[in-house]
């Protein structure tokens, strides 16, 4: 008798899953695929759950759009990761990070018909663009404010790796400091590592002990922002607005918000408008902007910092006027005001 | 220079040794029990970010970061028991199921964790001990961290002491030297292996709970970040011994604090040659032991790896 009904169940539910497998197909069909593939933990609350953000976003606004995502993407599976999304029939596929460049360009020549997009890079292709947003802009706004409230005229910089995307947002920051407060400097240190939290946690611990009352970063996790509220110093985060690690010296923080983007680009796939490009835009396009200030920010910073943003976003205002986009790309040395080295 | 000529940045160096050790020291002693008692345990790394997860799950969500201790202990103790099922009972490989290990507890912790991150919580605040708090240089150095950081001394203490002092310490031992010489004076091979495993898989989740709840106080996914794999080296820097894997965990700890702060006091050494540190004492130790004689006397037990059946020769 027990025997009988386990059977039964067992049929039951190989029934199920042949009939479901058969509606998901169908359903998939109508459906436009794209895939993310994110270097990081998107749980990593910085770079990859930034990008997931956008992706959840894209779900939303286009109903014709189902994506998937794999996360923590070691570059020597990148390519296998890759070209399993284009045989599975996804039609965009965004990869995230610097290293996926060329795995990406090489998997794109077996699918001429799969458009891709990478993130941060410098490669396109027949079918593959490249993407990345002006984040030093509001890293220089950032600077601004913390510039302005510094009391010691010592901030701290904790850093991931000495690649031009980070010293080009150091740079940005320490050109906003100095501008407002010509006598204050930026302490660089180094974790190499993007992602190590309880390390950036101790990075941050190091620059406050060598007398920073402003910590900033170029990190993924928050981690940093944990030591500024130990030490009651000020913060500024990175990716996404990080105002509850510190909820007392939160100052600002450089945000990502890739979503329109990630619109914008499957539409025109669905449209058939899309075109490779290299896209490199800032607040006009929306996908920057400074997290909403911190408690701490008064009045006239607040206004001080809108105004350039307005500024910047309507083309009157450069942050590097004598440099050009290729310059900016390749920037590889530190400006004066920053104390640090960059590694050979 | 003059920068680093200072008391302030030696005490604010070691007190980091101390910190960052802390967590590398909790790993690595329950990988010496499990060791010790002939079951090699890889899965770290696993056992410690599943114990950084239900740490803070249950410590941010009663508040008391204690009850959050314990339930690390138990997730990572029962993981750990699935470990010893396949390498004691069904005599599985030991390597394969510890990098099994790895993964379950990495995708584990990310799965039940996803709606957790970005939280922060209280967790252990530093508690400074009266008197000896004050004292120089020691006080600061030792004696103003949070509570788990004095447990991990007096851990190292009473396990030497019970490794190398009481009846139960010396078994474990002869189980991981020769099981068929322990088995026949009757001493219970399997259940003292089950034991160890266990007891160092919880170990092992006091290190992973250091990280969310006394160390970072957030969490967020895979915040071990490889620490688990140091502490696997630090066991054979530390050549099986307690005591020595609390001075090696501080000194592994010690070089990423340093290394930090010598670039914050403007130093010129390259970071990735101080980053390698910890790596290179490794592979000089492990050359050291590499001889046969060395190997003995440093401590590897005889029978690591080797599952024990009644009555069979290995």
């Amino acid at each position: 008798m027990k025997k009988k009904s386990w059977l039964t169940g067992i049929v039951i539910v190989l029934l199920f899953s042949v009939l479901s497998t058969f509606v998901l197909t169908v359903q998939a069909q109508d459906k436009l695929k794209v895939a993310f593939i994110y270097v990081s933990p998107v749980g990593d609350f910085g770079w990859s759950y930034a990008h997931d953000q956008g992706r959840k976003y894209l779900e939303k606004t286009l109903n014709y759009v189902e994506t998937a995502y794999t996360e923590s993407v070691a570059p020597p599976d990148v390519e296998r990761v890759i070209r399993d999304y284009a045989q599975k029939g996804y039609k965009v596929i965004f990869t995230t990070s610097f290293e996926f460049m060329d795995p990406t360009l090489e998997v794109a020549k077996d699918f001429p018909d799969t458009i891709f997009e990478h993130c941060s890079g410098y490669k396109t292709a027949k079918n593959v663009g490249t993407y990345f947003g002006r984040i030093h802009e509001a890293a220089y706004l950032s600077g601004l404010v913390a510039g302005k409230m510094t009391r010691k005229n010592r901030l701290g910089f904790v850093a991931a790796h000495p690649i031009p995307e980070v010293i080009r947002n150091i740079n940005s920051f320490t050109k906003g400091v100095r501008e407002v407060n010509p006598q204050a400097t930026v302490k660089v240190v180094w974790t190499g590592s993007w992602y190590d939290p309880p390390k950036e946690k101790e990075a941050a611990l190091s620059l406050i002990e060598a007398g920073a009352d402003v910590i900033a970063q170029h990190q993924d996790s928050p981690a940093a922002l944990e030591a500024a509220k130990e030490k009651q110093v000020y913060s500024v985060g990175y990716n996404n607005d990080m105002s509850q690690f510190n909820p007392e010296g939160f100052l600002t923080a450089p945000v990502w918000n890739w979503g329109p983007f990630y619109v914008e680009v499957v539409k025109s796939v669905k449209e058939g408008t899309w075109k490779s490009e290299a896209y490199w835009k800032g607040f006009e396009a929306g996908i920057i902007d400074i997290a909403p200030y911190g408690k701490v920010v008064p009045q006239e910073v607040r206004d001080f910092v809108d105004k350039r943003k307005q500024e910047i976003k309507e083309g009157k205002f450069k942050v590097w006027p004598d440099k050009s986009d290729e310059e900016l790309l390749k920037m590889n040395y530190f400006i004066e005001g920053v104390e640090g080295q960059i590694p050979k | 220079m003059s920068d680093i000529l200072t008391t302030t940045f030696l005490i604010s160096v070691l007190a980091a040794a101390v910190r960052a050790g802390t967590p590398l020291f909790f790993a690595a002693l329950g990988e010496i029990l499990a060791e010790r008692s002939g079951v090699l345990n890889l899965g770290l790394e696993g056992l410690m970010i599943l114990g950084a997860l239900s740490g803070f799950m249950v410590g941010s969500a009663t508040g008391s970061p204690w009850l959050g201790l314990l339930a690390a202990m138990i997730s990572a103790g029962l993981l750990s028991l699935l470990h010893a099922f396949l390498c004691i009972h069904l005599r599985g490989n030991q390597v394969v199921s510890g990098i099994m290990l790895v993964l379950l507890g990495m995708g584990l912790s990310s799965f039940v964790g996803e709606n957790l991150v970005g939280k922060t919580t209280q967790g252990f605040q530093p508690l400074p001990i009266p008197i000896l708090s004050q004292l120089p240089i020691l006080g600061p150095v030792l004696f103003q961290h949070s509570a788990l950081v004095y447990l991990a001394i007096l851990l190292a203490f009473l396990s030497w002491l019970f490794l190398f002092k009481t009846r139960w310490g010396l078994e474990v031992i002869a189980v991981g030297e020769s099981p068929e010489a322990a088995d026949t004076v009757g001493v219970p091979v399997q259940a003292i292996r089950y034991a160890c495993v266990l007891i160092g898989g919880m170990l092992a989740g006091i290190g992973g709970a250091f990280l969310s709840l006394a160390y970072t106080r957030m969490w967020v996914d895979q915040m071990t970040a490889g620490r688990g794999w140091i502490a696997v080296a630090l066991v054979i820097f530390s050549a099986w011994l307690p005591q020595r894997a609390l001075l090696g965990a501080y000194f592994f700890g010690g070089i990423e604090g340093l290394q930090l702060r010598l670039q914050a006091a403007g130093i010129g050494i390259s970071y990735h040659i101080l980053q390698m540190m910890p790596y290179l004492a490794t592979i000089f130790v492990l050359i050291f032991s590499a001889r046969r004689e060395f190997r003995q006397k440093i401590g590897a037990p005889a029978a690591l790896m080797k599952p024990y059946v009644r009555g069979e020769r290995a």
